[in-house]
């Protein structure tokens, strides 16, 4: 009887998966547990209020021209006024008033933030997803200009580039495109290779679907959740990165508001006029703070191999 | 007996090494609290073996390490009564846990690739114990741990004792385990699966191994697995475990000759042999393991059972003795004509099983 | 191992070549004439000829390429039009106050967020941890453009704990001094890393903490503060070292920006300098070193990478 040693239950992997589920920290139920309650935590309200955030700001800077708003450039002879109710947000050193320029601030932040990125997309994302995809000479080849690319760190290259071509809003918001293209490129990449290698891509292509149908199909809804919860922070980098360039003097020309000009302006006045460093500190904190909290609870949330006890 | 007041540690003359008392281990979880171990009593001498069999979900493996007291620090209720050598083990502090684990008992887990840290090289895993426990400086336990690496029979000990995990192979790496487990020479091992994960033959040669490293030190083992043949010929003693409670336990010849309980019947019935003509089918049993965090109120086992009546599926049997002493099982109709227990009157409270 | 490292070594000289490539078209394609710069936009075009052909820059820019590699592979990263100084000399005066600015901050990153990332995976989302979590996302919204000028108005200009912008003085000069000058702008730059570092580390120990070899280590009797230290924390310190590549690339943008704002002359400020003055030579030159510090940073933590990890060169 004993020399036949054959489990009692049907064969199950013994593979760590099993391992886990009966070593882990809730023993034999762990199977269930997880099967259960998962990796999916709840988001919380406090996500959805920084969602609600952000969507608010890209609103108000999408509809700023609708609003009733004084012309953000527009020099009154009210100086250094403090919040008042004909200026919520008071004015600064030359009269122009504070909440206009701090919601047409955003419309340049917002732009530059989201334009580089979704230009980054375009570029690093399409690439990283054929090179993973493909994998091969391609790969190798795109893989050694990414890092190449990586080599000159942004802000440097973006300085340089943007002091002898000039800074106009459309270049500045291409040439940090460009440069988070290397970044979204491995990103992505990667993100692509732990799927392309999966069985139900290759039973796909079995059944005969093209590369762009695999692509789009299998591949790409798989890795969309590590794309957006990475495109929030990198937006949120590049707005910092704006603001940088603003303090060197690089960003978007005077007199027109962006947030990393008003912050550069207002270092003058700090003494004399907190109010035009606070309000664009305030709403770049705000925006950042919900990107940065959304990008990264979408990231745990979907992310499978993130388990939380 | 009255051991309430009992903290002295000192090991009891005559009393058996491992005692545990009504052993319940909840998990909170969001479901609901989930009774992965539901009153557990077992004693164990020196130098035996108990056979714990079981499906997966019987919360064999929660029992294993809930007597050790190895479960994570919170969500976790745990009650009753784990005596190991003299010393309470439920309810005592950390630090206290902390100085019986690796010393007087410890555990071989089921995956060898995943126990061992994957950044160290294994000698010094097998150091490790010994220096904490027994206070033996660098060196003294590196020799220490190469001599025991080659009585695990791992070849070339003094090499092998600086190679990394992943340099080994499936049976090495669980012999490494087990030498770690036996650093400091424990007086209980509590083996989970230790041979699942391993190739077939391999899974002989490492039993073979316990078998006789636990003679030699006259070490008691409690044998968690779900292999009813890994335990027919290496314990002395076999218990049967199902939805967190035991069942039916017995010295082994007794399980197997003068079985009580339906499930083991089934258990045993699902056992392909040799002797069986060639596309047999397999006797699987009916149905599955029951929801631990939603327990039916009669026998747990009663909806897949063969023989189950209507009492089976009202009131929880008792755990009762058989004939032969040692042999308990909780059946309100045992096989084998032998009477089962007295089942309570109408009014009577609920049965003592319940929580 | 030794075969996996010469693979490295011709990838990093093969990624160097380009990089050069690079930093020398990224200057010279851009728009805008050196002659200009040197002899003033009202000049002749004749004199604008003649300047051309004593710099080479009539020469194809090929040609031109070529030369100025031989001339940088020689250490000749030429000569600024505006200071007449060496670039090299520049850099080499500036690259100083850029070390000991990433040094220090880097130490006092890890200093803070290493104990605090320990700490705070021992108890996931108990309240050590939610106070940690919740103050870095708070500091990852406050760039360092927002914190710098802050912190010198309350701790030089209010407090007089620190002195204030332009107040630096080399290392040989005097060593207090020095450090009291640079304790300021490595307090602001190690915040952003802080962030980094906690964060990467925290996630990486609690996914640690999760496998099965902890628990081993536990049924030995270890301690915590054994377990955490000696088997948690050499694994998951892995994405650190992973990390250390995409930090330095936000760690040199973030002294930079530091720099600037409290006038250190490192390379940020000299940069941001010589751009001011279209002073292209240094401009180059600038991006040159920096470029070749990165890849070789980058090398450095991808070699570190199997020191750590011993799993890596396996694969």
């Amino acid at each position: 009887m004993a020399d036949h040693a054959v489990p009692l239950e049907p064969v199950e992997p013994t593979a760590s998966v099993s391992t886990r589920a009966s070593e882990g920290a809730l023993g034999a139920h762990a199977a269930a547990f997880t099967e259960v309650s998962g990796t999916r935590k709840r988001l919380g309200w406090f996500f959805w209020a920084c969602l609600g955030w952000i969507g608010l700001t890209i609103l108000l800077a999408l509809i700023a021209g609708l609003l009733p708003l004084p012309d953000p450039n527009n020099q009154t002879a009210v100086i250094n006024a403090g919040p008042s109710w004909s200026h919520l947000f008071g004015t600064d050193d030359l009269g122009r008033d504070l909440f206009s320029r701090v919601i047409y601030g955003a419309r340049v932040s917002l732009v530059i933030g989201f334009g580089s990125v979704a230009i980054g997309l375009a570029l690093g994302g399409t690439l990283g997803m054929l090179a993973g995809y493909r994998q091969g000479v391609t790969d190798t080849v795109v893989n050694a200009a990414s890092y190449v690319l990586l080599a000159f760190p942004a802000l440097v290259a973006v300085i340089a580039i943007l002091a002898f071509w000039g800074n106009a809003e459309w270049k500045i918001t291409l040439i940090i495109g460009f440069f988070t293209a290397p970044v979204i490129f491995r990103i992505v990449r990667a993100a692509t290779l732990t799927y392309a290698t999966r069985d139900f891509v290759t039973a796909a292509k079995a059944q005969g679907a093209g590369d762009l149908r695999v692509l789009g199909r299998e591949i790409l809804p798989n890795i969309l959740p590590t794309v957006v919860s990475f495109t929030l922070i990198a937006v949120a980098t590049v707005v910092v990165l704006e603001g940088s360039l603003a303090f060197l003097g690089l960003s978007v020309a005077a007199p027109t508001a962006s947030w990393g000009n008003m912050l550069n302006e207002g270092r003058t006045y700090l003494q004399t006029n907190i109010w035009i460093t606070l309000w664009p500190a305030l709403a770049m904190f705000f925006f950042l703070l919900s990107l940065n909290l959304v990008g990264d609870r979408l990231r745990q949330h979907y992310d499978v191999t993130d388990v939380k006890l | 007996m009255s051991t309430a007041a009992e903290t002295v540690e000192h090991p009891a003359e005559g009393r058996p090494l491992l005692e545990v008392r009504d052993l319940r281990t909840a998990f909170r979880t969001p479901r609901g609290l989930v009774q992965a171990v539901g009153g557990v009593s077992l004693t164990l001498e020196a130098g035996q073996t108990l056979g714990v069999v079981g499906e997966s979900g019987s919360g064999k493996t929660v029992l294993s390490r809930s007597i050790m007291g190895l479960l994570p620090l919170s969500g976790v209720e745990r009650s009753g009564s784990v005596r190991l050598a003299g010393t309470e083990l439920v309810g005592a502090s950390p630090a206290t846990l902390r100085s019986q684990w690796g010393s007087t008992v410890s555990m071989v887990f089921q995956d060898p690739m995943t126990s061992l840290n994957p950044v160290m090289r294994v000698g010094k895993q097998i150091a490790e114990p010994l220096r904490l426990h027994l206070g033996l400086g660098r060196n003294e336990a590196m020799a220490t741990a190469v001599a025991l690496l080659g009585q695990v029979g791992i070849p070339a000990p003094e090499d092998r004792a600086r190679a990394y995990p992943a340099e080994l192979s499936g049976g090495m790496r669980q012999r490494v385990v087990l030498a770690i487990a036996l650093a400091c020479s424990p007086q209980l091992l509590l083996a989970d699966e230790p041979t699942t994960g391993l190739d077939v033959t391999v899974q002989a040669q490492i039993l073979d191994l316990l078998a006789s490293l636990q003679a030699e030190r006259h070490m008691a083992v409690i044998l968690v697995t779900h292999d009813l043949g890994v335990v027919a010929t290496r314990a002395d003693a076999i218990a049967v475990m199902y939805a967190g409670a035991i069942v039916e336990q017995a010295p082994t010849e007794v399980l197997f000759s003068a079985t009580a309980m339906p499930y083991t019947e089934a258990l045993l019935g699902s056992m392909p042999r040799l002797a069986d003509p060639t596309h047999t089918r397999l006797r699987a049993i009916d149905g599955r393991p029951p929801d631990l965090a939603r327990l039916p109120a009669g026998c747990a086992f009663a909806p897949r059972c063969p023989y189950a009546q209507p009492l089976c599926r009202e009131q929880r049997p008792p755990l009762v003795a058989a004939e032969h002493p040692e042999h308990r099982f909780a059946c309100w109709f045992p096989l084998g004509g032998r009477p089962g227990p007295e089942p309570p009157a109408e009014d009577a409270p609920t049965d003592p099983e319940d929580p | 191992m030794g075969r996996y490292l010469a693979k490295r070594l011709l990838a990093l000289v093969a990624i160097l070549f380009l990089v050069s490539l690079g930093t020398f078209f990224l200057v010279h394609l851009l728009p805008g004439d050196p002659t200009v710069t040197i002899l003033g936009p009202n000049d002749t075009a004749q004199n604008r000829a003649i300047l051309d052909a004593q710099l080479g820059l009539n020469r194809p820019l090929v040609l031109q390429y070529f030369i100025w590699l031989g001339h940088v592979l020689q250490g000749n990263l030429g000569q600024s039009y505006i200071t007449h100084e060496t670039v090299t000399s520049t850099i080499a005066n500036a690259f100083p106050i850029d070390l000991e600015l990433i040094v220090i901050s880097q130490v006092l990153a890890l200093a803070v967020a290493v104990p605090l990332a320990l700490l705070a995976a021992r108890k996931p989302n108990g309240a050590l941890d939610q106070i940690s979590t919740g103050s870095t996302f708070a500091m990852l919204a406050l760039p360092a453009f927002v914190i710098a000028p802050l912190l010198v108005i309350v701790f030089s200009v209010h407090w007089h704990v620190f002195p204030g912008p332009a107040s630096y003085v080399p290392l040989s000069t005097d060593v207090w001094t020095n450090l009291h000058a640079m304790l300021l702008p490595s307090i602001v730059l190690a915040l952003g890393s802080i962030v980094v570092y906690y964060r990467l580390l925290r996630n990486d120990l609690i996914a640690t903490l999760q496998e099965d070899f902890i628990t081993m280590a536990r049924s030995k009797g270890l301690s915590n503060r054994r377990i955490m230290v000696h088997h948690a924390l050499r694994p998951s310190s892995v994405s650190l070292v992973a990390s250390a590549g995409i930090t330095i690339s936000a760690l040199i943008t973030g002294a930079f920006v530091v720099e600037y704002l409290l006038q250190l002359p490192g390379l940020g400020y000299v940069l941001v300098n010589s751009i001011d003055q279209v002073d292209y030579i240094v401009v180059q030159g600038v991006v040159l070193v920096v470029a070749v510090a990165v890849v070789l940073i980058n090398f450095l933590c991808d070699f570190l990478f199997t020191v750590v990890d011993p799993r890596i060169t396996r694969g």
